[in-house]
């Protein structure tokens, strides 16, 4: 019985000796995941997620400080990006509120001051001092810099309609099977 | 015409398929056999049989009310139920009425609804509650009766019957051993193998029904014209089927051959014991078993193999039980290597390459 | 000639007696036409019309924009009432922009462009152009624009053309229908468009359970050697053209690629038929037949529609509806889109209305998944629909695109054949969607970046020019100031010397 007990423990110790020390000398390096998931991000340093500028965003990310459905320019597939990376499931159950948006000018209400083009960082707003200004819609991803300094209010902040093209079938309800 | 947001996709025609029906269609394959073997058996066979299948549907329905379901849901479809029959076909005819019950508990509240209700187990309920009942109880479930028919001489009457399920008439005295239990006790006291199988039942009686066993090991015939008719009727491929009996046969053959002394041979093994039972009804319970067509053959050589390694080599006489629990742990990796081809596609996956055209 | 199997597949009801006998009648015109801009797969076309025009039957009324895109024309003469946004024919419910034309009676066609005297001698691109500018797509129902699928023929080498007369959809007859009335113009429109393709051989596959348009067919083809007429096995989804590709050559056309990649170009036989039109008599595309068909309508036909028509009105004049329907479907019961409403207009691509009981549909609520592999079995593209639908539940879309589901053509196979009634195309539609939708934004996310990135190099660019012209303008004023100095000191030199 005591040389049952003694093998046993022998045994345990030594391969548990063995797992400890293959795990520091077999140890798989972590690669910096937050340069990766600044990748991820847009890019824009819009500070929609609250954060300065995206590199910010990332960090708090990578140390699980913020909720990968933060950037809503990004839309669902940064989120399920992000949450891939950090191995995460991503609660999408409500980023069907918002939606994809984008801006454009009302000219009349427009006084061609620049302050929006100054403030667009993807370059999607044309125009020059007291001339009128335009968005280009295609390049507009919503991220609502310009909305916030225009001093007239002309910039409107509008849902991105869903054409035939873009229409695609819901998931469908079945109710509860289980 | 007033607009109607459509809430669904095509296809807008459905096939006349449904679980009740095949759930239904099982269980006429099964009768044939049930009520043969119920008339051999006598009546506390019927009241064993009738308790197992009460207890099943009430346990079934408990599940559904303590989740908040209409009691039609899963109820309805006859799933539970043929659990239970399947489950009272591997009992012992004559065992008491509480291992009925038991049994019922193990196969559908452990093995069902545990794991998720319909659709979700992953081990097959009716041989989960039989191998738990075994190793629990195991001489209950080894103590075989030769047959009683209803309405012969030495039959139980419905009075003895009661005494018999319900009281606790001890059996031994009326008990008999199974054609496997037989020769392998004869092993083990040294009597070869091809000494032993005289003195069995020959192949016809076997065949027919009138020999020890439980009801879904005896009358293998109508066992099997059972699941011929399964397979009529679509329920059930060849599949499964063919490759457990098949390497069954194949497994005895070869080692009979090899050594007569030590091993039954292949029409034995088909023969005796839940081979067609098993093969036609449990192996193929759809839910345990892999999806896809070459899943299935791999699935059922498995069982085979396991089934003759367990009973020639292992403690227990029969082992059809435990060799399709065993295959049914590697459904999912069996579902996972046998994929079916895409089309278009190579077996690995990738576009089938584009040939060069001269 | 020798047939191969095709993997998978169902056998529905086809109920196709219901008008398999009814020959073609013409719809009285409406009193309203509604030509949506997008009919077809590709880019919308662009009207050029306006209220208030007239126009003559068959002149053009939106022209095609881009590579992939058709033009339309006007079915009828009569006066633009407007050019505005009507519900579309398609499930979404969205409306889109539509040319609506009040007919004015007179029926008057336009100065079509002049028939191909000898199609078989001119040149394929003239064809092709003919082709085009007559605005035909593809009729079976995908509607993907005929002359875009006629060009194949200059990057690839085309062996066959096969003409699709299986129409293997249930209820369906409208092809059948055109292949029994209007054999010749097939044949000769097939003929036309091998030569567009440089395809030496055709073939017209039909399924065997229209044994009189194999036979009509077979008669009209008799003395052209080149074309033949082929019975095909009646398994659905025999008319998709991969599977008729392989049933008919053996070959599996690989994924991610044509059927054209294996030298087999597939057209349907109500497009061959409006290519001889257009050919031979310039008329372009504006009336197609629709089978009108179902347990709810009351005198079942086959209709010669103008494009544009009112559901309501093709409805009307097949008696209206002897109950209310199930479901209402635009095409076949198998792959065809619910229909929104009665007041969408008819397009190119809309083989079918149906109206169906709700015995004819045995729809039953969803029950769970008793793993009974069917679903596998009948697959025609060999995926696993009882693994991918669970995955797609979770939105674990990334597992289900590696399953494959991107493969899935959605013929409906599966769940036609599930004995629980779960909605396994509804799921993969929905896969589908998703994630295209994920890759578009993944595009524009791309797409952002990069203008992010020329943004912030453009303002570093500037702030460094800034610099440079700031130093540039110092190093100008230091100089000055340098210059200055020295000639100060010259001059303080000077006085010195002279003072001194």
């Amino acid at each position: 019985m005591l040389i049952a007990v003694g093998s046993l423990t022998a045994m345990g110790v030594t391969l548990g000796g063995l797992l400890g020390i293959a795990a520091r000398l077999l140890a798989v390096e972590e690669n910096p995941v937050e340069e990766e998931l600044k990748a991820m991000l847009p890019g824009s340093n819009c500070g929609q997620c609250g954060f300065v500028g995206c590199a910010m965003a990332a960090q708090a990310l990578a140390k699980g400080e913020a909720p990968v459905t933060l950037c809503p320019p990004g839309g669902k597939s940064v989120a399920e990006a992000l949450a891939k990376k950090l191995g995460v499931t991503a609660d999408l159950s409500d980023h069907e509120e918002k939606g994809p948006e984008y801006a454009i000018i009302e000219e009349d209400l427009c006084i061609g001051c620049t302050r929006c083009i100054k403030e667009c960082s993807v370059d999607a707003i044309l125009g020059a001092s007291k001339q009128m200004h335009t968005i280009i819609t295609d390049s507009c991803h919503g991220c609502a810099k310009c909305f916030k300094v225009c001093p007239t209010d002309a910039i409107k902040m509008c849902q991105v309609p869903v054409t035939l093209s873009s229409w695609h079938w819901p998931k469908p309800d079945v109710g509860q099977m289980h | 015409m007033s607009t109607v947001y459509p809430s669904k996709t095509a296809p807008f025609a459905y096939s006349a398929n449904s679980v009740q029906k095949t759930m239904t269609t099982v269980l006429w394959a099964l009768a044939p056999a049930t009520v043969f073997n119920l008339y051999l058996f006598g009546w506390p066979a019927i009241l064993l049989f009738a308790v197992t299948v009460g207890a099943c549907a009430a346990a079934e329905a408990s599940c559904i009310a303590l989740s908040g379901r209409p009691a039609t849901s899963t109820l309805g479809d006859g799933s539970a139920v043929l659990t239970g029959w399947l489950l009272a076909m591997s009992l012992p005819p004559w065992a008491p009425w509480w291992i009925g019950v038991l049994g019922a508990i193990f196969a559908i509240y452990l093995a069902k609804h545990a794991y998720g209700g319909l659709g979700q187990n992953a081990f097959n309920p009716a041989m989960v509650a039989r191998v738990a009942l075994l190793v629990s109880f195991p001489v209950v479930m080894t103590t075989w009766i030769v047959p009683h028919p209803l309405f012969s001489a030495n039959a139980p009457s419905l009075a003895d019957a009661f005494a018999i399920t319900f009281g606790s008439k001890p059996l031994d005295a009326m008990s008999s051993a199974s054609v496997l239990g037989f020769v392998k006790t004869e092993l083990s006291r040294g009597i070869p193998v091809s000494q032993s199988i005289t003195q069995v039942p020959n192949l016809m009686d076997m065949a027919m029904g009138y020999r020890a066993g439980s009801m879904g090991e005896t009358s293998a015939l109508l066992i099997l014209a059972g699941g011929l008719f399964l397979m009529a009727r679509g329920i059930i491929t060849w599949h499964i089927p063919v490759s457990v009996i098949g390497s069954l046969f194949l497994m005895g053959t070869v080692f009979n051959l090899v050594n007569p002394a030590r091993f039954t041979d292949g029409t034995i093994q088909v023969m005796s014991g839940a081979t067609f039972l098993g093969a036609f009804f449990i192996a193929t319970d759809y839910v345990t078993s892999p999806v896809s067509k070459k899943g299935q053959l791999v699935f059922g050589i498995g069982c085979g193999v396991f089934t003759w390694i367990i009973r020639t080599f292992a403690g227990y006489p029969e082992g059809m039980a435990f060799a399709v629990l065993l295959m049914n742990s590697l459904t999912p990796i069996i579902d996972q290597y046998t994929r079916p081809r895409g089309f278009g596609r190579t077996s690995k996956g990738e576009p089938l390459p584009l040939k060069v055209k001269s | 000639m020798k047939l191969f199997p095709i993997r998978g597949g169902v056998h529905p009801e086809y109920r196709k007696e219901l008008c398999s006998e009814k020959a073609i009648v013409a719809l009285p015109m409406p009193e309203l036409l509604y030509i949506p801009l997008q009919q077809h797969i590709g880019a919308p076309a662009e009207a050029l019309v306006r209220e208030g025009d007239l126009v003559k039957k068959g002149q053009m009324v939106a022209r095609g924009q881009g590579a992939v895109s058709a033009p339309h024309h006007a079915p009828t003469s009569g006066r633009i009432k407007a050019v505005t946004q009507v519900l579309a024919i398609h499930p979404s419910g969205l409306t889109q922009l539509t040319i609506v034309i009040e007919p004015d009676g007179k029926d008057e066609w336009a100065d079509l462009p002049a028939p191909i005297a000898d199609p078989f001698t001119a040149k394929p691109q003239a064809i092709k152009d003919r082709v085009a500018q007559s605005g035909i797509v593809g009729m079976g129902g995908a509607a993907f624009p005929s002359a875009v699928k006629l060009n194949l023929g200059i990057q690839l080498k085309i062996d066959l053309l096969l003409i699709n007369g299986a129409e293997c959809e249930p209820y369906l007859t409208c092809d059948d229908r055109v292949m029994r009335e209007r054999a010749d113009e097939v044949i000769d429109g097939a003929r036309i468009m091998a030569h567009a393709l440089g395809a030496p051989k055709v073939i017209i596959a039909i399924e065997e359970n229209k044994p009189q348009a194999i036979e009509i067919m077979t008669k009209a083809a008799a003395s052209q050697p080149n074309v033949e007429v082929v019975g095909v096995p009646v398994q659905y989804p025999m008319g998709a053209e991969r599977q008729l590709t392989q049933a008919i050559t053996g070959l599996e056309t690989p994924s991610r690629k044509l059927t054209a990649d294996l030298g087999v170009v597939v057209h349907n036989v109500a497009t061959a038929r409006a290519v001889q039109q257009a050919v031979r008599y310039g008329r372009p595309l504006v009336s197609r037949v629709v089978t009108v068909s179902g347990g709810a309508i009351r005198e079942p036909k086959n209709v010669d529609v103008p494009i544009g028509t009112p559901v309501a009105k093709v409805v009307e004049f097949c008696g209206g509806f002897t109950s209310e329907p199930a479901r209402l479907v635009n095409g076949g019961p198998m792959m065809g889109a619910p229909l929104v409403s009665l007041d969408v207009p008819v397009v190119k691509g809309t083989s079918g209305i149906l109206a169906l009981t709700a015995e004819e549909v045995k729809e039953r609520p969803t029950s769970p998944c008793i793993r009974c592999g069917v679903c596998i079995t009948v697959c025609p593209c060999g995926l696993s629909p009882v693994e991918m639908a669970p995955h797609i539940r979770k939105d674990h879309l990334d597992v289900a695109a590696k399953l494959g589901v991107m493969d899935c053509f959605s013929c409906g196979s599966c769940s036609w054949v599930c004995p629980s009634h779960i909605p396994l195309v509804h799921y993969f539609n929905y896969a589908k969607g998703m994630l295209a939708e994920q890759d578009r934004e993944q595009k524009k996310i791309d797409r952002t970046k990069d203008l992010a990135e020329a943004h912030a190099i453009r303002i570093e660019k500037a702030e460094e020019a800034k610099k440079a012209a700031m130093a540039a303008k110092q190093a100008e004023m230091a100089a000055k100031q340098a210059a200055l100095a020295a000639q100060n000191q010259g001059a303080s030199a000077a006085d010195d010397k002279a003072n001194a």
